[in-house]
């Protein structure tokens, strides 16, 4: 029969990853929440942009002998006036923040005058500093750090639990609605499971390769660029390492998932999973600066795919390690794969009460 | 020809199913009856493979069952089940290709399907605002999609209305007479008896009866007569070889042990005076079943 072909494993897998694709595309809940995802990054890439640019320029005003010693001063706007008055004047209506007028009692020759704050950047600007040397010198920005942790740590996360409750809400749905019969007397439980792994990792990395596209975008639009060069190397990583930690999440969610046989059940039944994907996210913002902390998630495979970017754009990690680490994270995802839809294939056909781990693993 | 060979199976520690051995022949509707936790869940899961047997075998023509071969049958569960929210012509497609048909050969003949059915209105709307029996209809559409090789349906005929019955019973009808096997379940005896060939009969997880329609009927449906004379009849009653079950003056019902008790009453009743009427009761399906569970 021409009508009929038979279907190989790969097919089958397609077959289901190319439906959870649709149905959830097909979400107006998804796409909403994706769009303000994306809006945000955007407006905060903008926004931080925006800010570096006009916090540059201190305005002031200037008289006399002081206008020289204020041109040559980097990063004010100095406005030249006639008179004191004129300056004092120019402070009230706000228009510069200070005046700067020549003194002969001050030790550099010049004072300043400011309406009710002391304009602590400027007076920085003046003020003669003495020659510091670090022995140590760090080489990223704590604030940087800080910024880098905070993304990892949200996009791992944000990803992790959007997909994974999809695939969680996705097996319950055929185990609720008993379609899981009908499948498991066509296709290999295995080829069910994969096809939903699958499919939902194809739309989290998606959903991680728009983002990372606009952020980069963001940054060279707004002349940024130097920031997304020093991301660059620890963003390679960040993907590798989250496709694999992914797969292993997903595969996690969909045997935890399989346990319970309604919707309302799902949320306590995943639980331990949700909190394997939070608790990378919390150590990572509070522990960015603290290096023995980070080398610990690198190699965890539950944090690595957080712990070793961050390690990496730090500087604090060795070329192998990354290596070393995704070896640990490939053995762990393979190993929870086998046990994971072994769980699956014991609990989708036990609906009612939930379904003991124990009994899951067994036979 | 699919068969079952002295299939066993346990749920923690309970006996469900005690050597479970029928056969199911092409071309012919094979009625599957139980009463509620008799096996037939169990025993449709586990020739669907969807269950394994503890023991036991499920062969067609010899050979035991593979995915394979499984991927060609058509199941409908016990329980119910679509996705809610897919259409129904774009789910009933998806599983038709799940099954292995090609892109336009799944269009095809989900198409058909529906339209026989009485769905084909239907077919772009979301399985969840259907009523139940429409639900049903496509339910049974998403089982033959794939044109089976066998048919394995559970309790096709619940939650439809007399028409879609009718319906129903003409598409499975048309697919035993390609030379489907077809087994379905039923606790409606009396579509099970319009319909079926065969009949298989379970009780507590033991075959009980199984077999042509005919063939039952001859084994367990005890002779049954009903007479009536012109004149009262009491004297029936003590007849050798003969049970009276009611008697009302003139009209008398009856088992015979024999043909030819039955004949031999007659034979008396018309040298009393005369007979208006003498007739063989056929068993019902509902009368061979109880017999058969008793």
């Amino acid at each position: 029969m021409t009508d009929y072909k038979e279907p190989s494993f790969a097919n089958s897998v397609t077959l289901v990853a190319t439906r959870e694709i649709r149905m959830k595309l097909r979400s107006k809940a998804f796409l909403i929440s994706t769009g303000i995802l994306m809006l945000a990054v955007l407006a905060s890439v903008l926004v931080g942009g925006l800010l570096s640019a006009t916090t540059s320029k201190t305005d002031v005003a200037a008289t006399g002998a002081a206008v020289t010693f204020a041109e040559a001063i980097p990063g004010l706007n100095v406005t030249a006036v006639d008179s004191v008055d004129a300056a004092k004047k120019l402070v009230r209506e706000g228009t510069v923040e200070a005046a700067i007028i020549p003194a002969e009692d001050s030790g550099i020759g010049v004072s300043v005058i400011a309406l009710d704050t002391v304009p602590q950047s400027l007076v920085a600007q003046l003020s003669t500093s003495p020659k510091v040397e670090l022995l140590d010198p760090s080489a990223v920005n704590p604030v940087l750090a800080y910024f880098a942790a905070i993304a990892f740590g949200i996009v791992f996360f944000m990803s992790a639990m959007t997909f994974g409750t999809t695939i969680a809400q996705s097996v319950v749905e055929e185990k609720q609605t008993r379609i899981v019969e009908i499948l498991m007397s066509t296709i290999s439980v295995r080829a069910l499971m994969a096809g939903k792994v699958i499919g939902n990792s194809i739309l989290a990395f998606a959903q991680i390769a728009v983002i990372a596209g606009l952020a980069a975008i963001g940054l060279t639009l707004t002349g940024q660029s130097s920031l997304l060069a020093s991301f660059g190397p620890s963003i390679a990583w960040f993907v590798v390492f989250f496709v694999f930690g992914f797969v292993m999440i997903a595969a996690l969610y969909a045997a935890t998932a399989s346990l319970v046989s309604r919707q309302e059940d799902v949320g306590s039944a995943t639980s331990p999973v949700m909190i394997l994907v939070m608790l990378p996210y919390i150590l990572v913002i509070a522990f960015n600066d603290n290096p023995l902390v980070l080398a610990i998630m690198s190699y965890v495979p539950f944090s690595a795919p957080v712990g070793m970017p961050m390690r990496v754009f730090l500087g604090e990690a060795a070329w192998w390690e990354p290596l070393l680490s995704l070896a640990v994270l490939l053995v762990t995802t393979a190993a929870v794969i086998v046990l994971g839809s072994r769980i699956y294939s014991n609990a989708l056909l036990r609906t009612g009460a939930r379904v003991k781990l124990s009994e899951a693993l067994a036979r | 020809m699919l068969e079952l060979v002295n299939v066993n199976r346990s749920f923690g520690g309970t006996r469900v199913l005690r050597d479970v051995t029928f056969s199911i022949a092409p071309g012919r509707m094979t009625g599957f009856v139980g009463a509620n936790g008799a096996g037939k869940t169990t025993t449709m899961r586990i020739i669907l493979g969807v269950l394994s047997a503890d023991s036991g075998t499920v062969t067609r023509d010899g050979r035991p069952l593979e995915t394979a071969d499984r991927r060609r049958f058509g199941y409908m569960p016990e329980e119910r089940g679509l996705y809610p929210k897919m259409k129904v012509a774009e789910q009933i497609v998806y599983l038709a290709r799940l099954h292995g048909l090609t892109p336009a050969a799944a269009q095809r003949n989900t198409a058909t399907l529906l339209d026989q059915l009485g769905l084909g209105e239907r077919a772009d709307t979301s399985v969840e605002s259907l009523s139940l029996g429409n639900q049903q209809r496509a339910q049974i559409a998403a089982a033959l999609v794939h044109d089976p090789e066998i048919l394995v349906l559970d309790e096709p005929f619940s939650g439809l209305d007399p028409i879609a019955v009718e319906t129903v019973q003409g598409v499975l009808k048309e697919r035993a007479t390609r030379g489907v096997p077809v087994l379905f379940s039923s606790h409606q005896l009396d579509i099970v008896e319009r319909l079926c060939d065969d009949l298989v009969v379970i009780a507590e997880g033991a075959i009980r009866a199984s077999g042509s329609r005919e063939k039952l009927r001859a084994e367990f449906g005890e002779s049954r007569y009903e007479l009536e004379a012109t004149t009262d009849i009491a004297w029936a009653r003590g007849t050798p070889g003969i049970e009276v079950e009611a008697l009302d003056g003139a009209t008398v019902s009856f088992r015979a042990d024999t043909a030819d008790a039955a004949q031999n009453l007659l034979r008396a009743a018309l040298e009393r005076g005369g007979v208006t009427r003498f007739t063989p009761q056929e068993p019902s399906l509902a009368q061979i079943f109880h017999e058969v569970i008793q």
